[in-house]
C-alpha cells in the first residue's frame, strides 16, 4: 500500500469507540448520586457500599468463584489431555470423534448444551441414582466439559509449535513416555496452559445460560443473580459491580500483556 | 525401565490411597472447607485417584498406557456432551406427563406383561404446523445472518488496520479488541440498555445536540438485537480475520501495485481471496452462536422478537414442556450442523500449515 488512505484509521478508531463506549459508560455511571442510571446526579460511591451489602449478591459471587475454580481446573487436565492425544498420537480409532467433540461445544448454542445436559442429569438421577438433584456439582461438569474445548485449541496450538526433537532428545536419553510428559512438555507449554486455566475460568465465571439449566436451588452463580435483577430495570449497584469486574480484568489483562512480551522478547 | 521403577510404581500406589482417602473425607464433609465444596472436589480427587488406579490397573492387564490416556477425554467428553444429544433425542419423541421427570418413559409394560416402546415423531409435527416455531426459526436465521453481515462489515477494516499495523501498536491493538471479551459478557449487554432507552445516553446526546425533538424508540427493537449481537460477537470476526490478514505476503500486494492494480483491484483481487478462510471462520463464529441466543433478544428485544433459543427457553422454564422443547433444541441442532462442518473443514485446511 503505497498511499496510506484515512479510511482505515478513521474506520478502525470508530470501531475501537462502539467497543468501549458501553463499557465507560458503565463505569462513569456506576459513580451517579442518581438512582436513574442515565441521569447525572453528582458523584457518590453509595453503590459500592450497597452492593457490599447486599448478601445474595455476595453468596452467588462466591458459589460463581468455586464453580470456577474447580471447572478450570477439572477443564484444564481434560483439555491437555485431549490436546496431548490430538497433536502427538499418529492415528487411532475415533480420532475424528474426539476432534468433532473438542470442536463442536465451541460454537454450540448455550441452550442446547444446557438442555442437553440437563436431561443428562435428571436421566441419569433416575436410573443410577446421581448425580441427586442438581447444584454445584452439575454446574461444575457442565461448565468443565465446554471450557474443555477451549483449552484444548489453546493447548493444541502451543503444541503444534513447540519443538518435538526436546522430546525426542528426552525419549532417546532413556526417559519413559510419564517421564517425558511431565519433564519436557508440561513445563514447555505451561504458559499457553495457564492462559487456558484463565479463560475456562472467565468462561466460567460469565456462564448464564447453561448454568441456568443445570442449577439448583441454593447454588445461583452470579450471572443468574444479576440477570434476574437486569430484568427488572438498570440498577445501579449493577454498575458498581461492573466497574469492579472491569478493573480486576484490565489489572490482569495488563499484567499478562507485559509478560508475554517480556517472554517473548526473551525467546523470539 | 531404570531402577527408580520401583519407587515411582509404590509412590503410585500410594497415591491410589491417598487421593482415594481424601476424596471420601471430602465427600464427608468433615475437613474444613466450605461446606458445599466437598461435593465436586471430591469428584476432583476421585478422577484423580481413579486416573493413577486405571494406570496401575492397564499395567497389570498389560494394556497400553496410549489408550488410557486416549480414554480419559475421550470418555469425559462421549459422557457429557455426546451422550446428552442421544437423551434429548429420546426425550423430543416422548410425550409430556404430569411427573417426576415430567416426560413419558420410555417403554411402558402392558397389562398382558408386553413391552410398548412410546415413541411419536408428534412433537415435530406439532413444531412444523404452529406457525410461532417456523417463524422463530426462521427469524432467528434472519438476525443471525444480518448480525453476522453487520460484523464482518465493520470487523474487517478493524482487522484488516491490526494486521497492517507496526509492531507494538498492534499488539496493544490486539490487547484491546480482546479486552471486552475477557468481562462479562452480560454485562456487557446491559451496558446497551443504558446506551438505547428512552432516557438513556444516545437519546440525551443527540437531544442536546439538537438533532432530535423526540427521544428515538431503540429499546425493544429488532434493532437493539442486531447492535447487542454485533457488539458481542465482534471480537470474534476480528480475530480469525486478523489470524489470516495477518499472514498476508506484501510481496504480493506490491506486485499487484507495480502490475498496475489500483488498490480497489488489489483488494478485491489479492487480499480479499486471500482472507476468505478467516472469513468463513469468523462468519460462522458468530452466526451459530447467534442463531440460539437467549440472552441479548431477552434483554434488548421486544416481546414481539422471536428468536429460537428464546422460544425454546420459555418452552423449558414457563410451560414446563420439556419434550417439545427437545424437539426445538434437536431441529436447531439440525439447522447449525451444516454451518459447523463447513467451519471445522476450513479449520482442518488451515491446521497442517
Amino acid at each position: 500500500m503505497k498511499r496510506r488512505g484515512l479510511f482505515l484509521p478513521i474506520v478502525a478508531t470508530l470501531g475501537f469507540v462502539f467497543l468501549y463506549a458501553p463499557i465507560i459508560s458503565l463505569v462513569v455511571f456506576s459513580f451517579n448520586e442518581s438512582r436513574l442510571v442515565t441521569v447525572w446526579g453528582g458523584f457518590s460511591t453509595r453503590w459500592y457500599g450497597e452492593l457490599l451489602n447486599d448478601g445474595q449478591m455476595l453468596s452467588a459471587a462466591w458459589i460463581s468463584l468455586k464453580v470456577g475454580m474447580i471447572s478450570a481446573t477439572l477443564a484444564t487436565a481434560i483439555g491437555t489431555l485431549a490436546a496431548f492425544v490430538l497433536t502427538r498420537f499418529s492415528r487411532f480409532r475415533g480420532k475424528l470423534l474426539l476432534t468433532g467433540m473438542v470442536t463442536a461445544p465451541l460454537v454450540m448454542p448455550e441452550v442446547i448444551t444446557g438442555l442437553s445436559l440437563l436431561l443428562l442429569f435428571v436421566a441419569m438421577e433416575t436410573t443410577l441414582g446421581w448425580p441427586s438433584g442438581r447444584g454445584l456439582t452439575t454446574v461444575v461438569i457442565a461448565h468443565a466439559t465446554f471450557c474443555a474445548a477451549y483449552v484444548t485449541v489453546i493447548a493444541q496450538s502451543r503444541l503444534r509449535d513447540m519443538d518435538e526433537s526436546l522430546e525426542e532428545a528426552a525419549r532417546d536419553l532413556g526417559a519413559g513416555p510419564v517421564r517425558v510428559f511431565f519433564d519436557i512438555t508440561l513445563p514447555v507449554i505451561a504458559p499457553a496452559l495457564i492462559s487456558g486455566w484463565l479463560l475456562a475460568f472467565t468462561l466460567s465465571l460469565d456462564d448464564l445460560v447453561i448454568a441456568s439449566f443445570v442449577s439448583g436451588p441454593g447454588a445461583s452463580t452470579l450471572p443468574m443473580v444479576i440477570f434476574s435483577k437486569v430484568r427488572l430495570g438498570v440498577s445501579p449497584d449493577v454498575n458498581a459491580l461492573a466497574t469492579i469486574i472491569i478493573v480486576i480484568v484490565a489489572i490482569a489483562v495488563t499484567i499478562a500483556g507485559l509478560l508475554l512480551r517480556r517472554q517473548s522478547k526473551k525467546n523470539p | 525401565m531404570s531402577a527408580a521403577a520401583p519407587v515411582w510404581a509404590m509412590s503410585r500406589r500410594g497415591a491410589v490411597l491417598a487421593l482415594a482417602a481424601l476424596a471420601v473425607l471430602l465427600r464427608m464433609d468433615v475437613l474444613p472447607i466450605a461446606a458445599d465444596a466437598g461435593a465436586p472436589l471430591s469428584l476432583l480427587v476421585a478422577a484423580a485417584a481413579l486416573l493413577f488406579l486405571a494406570v496401575e490397573l492397564g499395567d497389570w492387564l498389560g494394556i497400553s498406557r496410549r489408550w488410557l490416556v486416549i480414554a480419559v477425554p475421550m470418555l469425559w467428553l462421549f459422557v457429557f456432551f455426546l451422550v446428552p444429544f442421544i437423551v434429548l433425542g429420546r426425550i423430543s419423541l416422548a410425550e409430556p406427563m404430569i411427573a417426576r421427570p415430567p416426560y413419558s418413559p420410555l417403554w411402558e409394560r402392558g397389562p398382558d406383561g408386553s413391552f410398548n416402546i412410546i415413541a411419536s415423531f408428534e412433537n415435530f409435527q406439532f413444531l412444523y404446523e404452529d406457525a410461532l416455531y417456523r417463524n422463530a426459526y426462521l427469524s432467528s436465521i434472519r438476525v443471525a445472518g444480518i448480525s453476522t453481515i453487520f460484523a464482518l462489515l465493520i470487523g474487517y477494516p478493524i482487522a484488516y488496520y491490526i494486521a497492517r499495523s507496526p509492531e507494538p501498536r498492534r499488539s496493544v491493538l490486539l490487547l484491546l479488541v480482546i479486552l471486552p471479551f475477557w468481562t462479562s459478557f452480560l454485562l456487557r449487554v446491559y451496558a446497551w440498555i443504558g446506551f438505547l432507552r428512552r432516557d438513556g445516553v444516545i437519546n440525551n446526546i443527540l437531544s442536546w445536540l439538537g438533532v432530535i425533538d423526540e427521544p428515538l424508540v431503540m429499546m425493544q427493537t429488532d434493532f437493539a438485537v442486531y447492535i447487542g449481537i454485533v457488539y458481542t460477537y465482534l471480537p470474534f470476526m476480528i480475530l480469525p480475520l486478523y489470524a489470516t490478514l495477518v499472514k498476508l505476503d506484501d510481496s504480493l500486494l506490491e506486485a499487484a501495485g507495480d502490475l498496475g492494480a489500483s488498490p480497489t483491484v488489489t483488494f478485491l483481487t489479492v487480499t480479499l481471496p486471500l482472507s476468505l478462510p478467516g472469513i468463513v471462520a469468523g462468519s460462522m463464529l458468530v452466526f451459530i452462536p447467534a442463531i440460539g441466543e437467549y440472552v441479548i433478544p431477552a434483554l434488548l428485544g421486544g416481546p414481539d422478537t422471536l428468536m429460537i433459543g428464546r422460544v425454546l427457553w420459555d418452552e423449558f422454564f414457563s410451560s414446563r414442556d420439556w419434550p417439545v422443547a427437545s424437539a426445538v433444541a434437536i431441529v436447531m441442532l439440525v439447522l447449525v450442523v451444516v454451518p459447523i462442518m463447513w467451519l471445522q473443514a476450513v479449520q482442518n485446511r488451515e491446521a497442517p500449515k
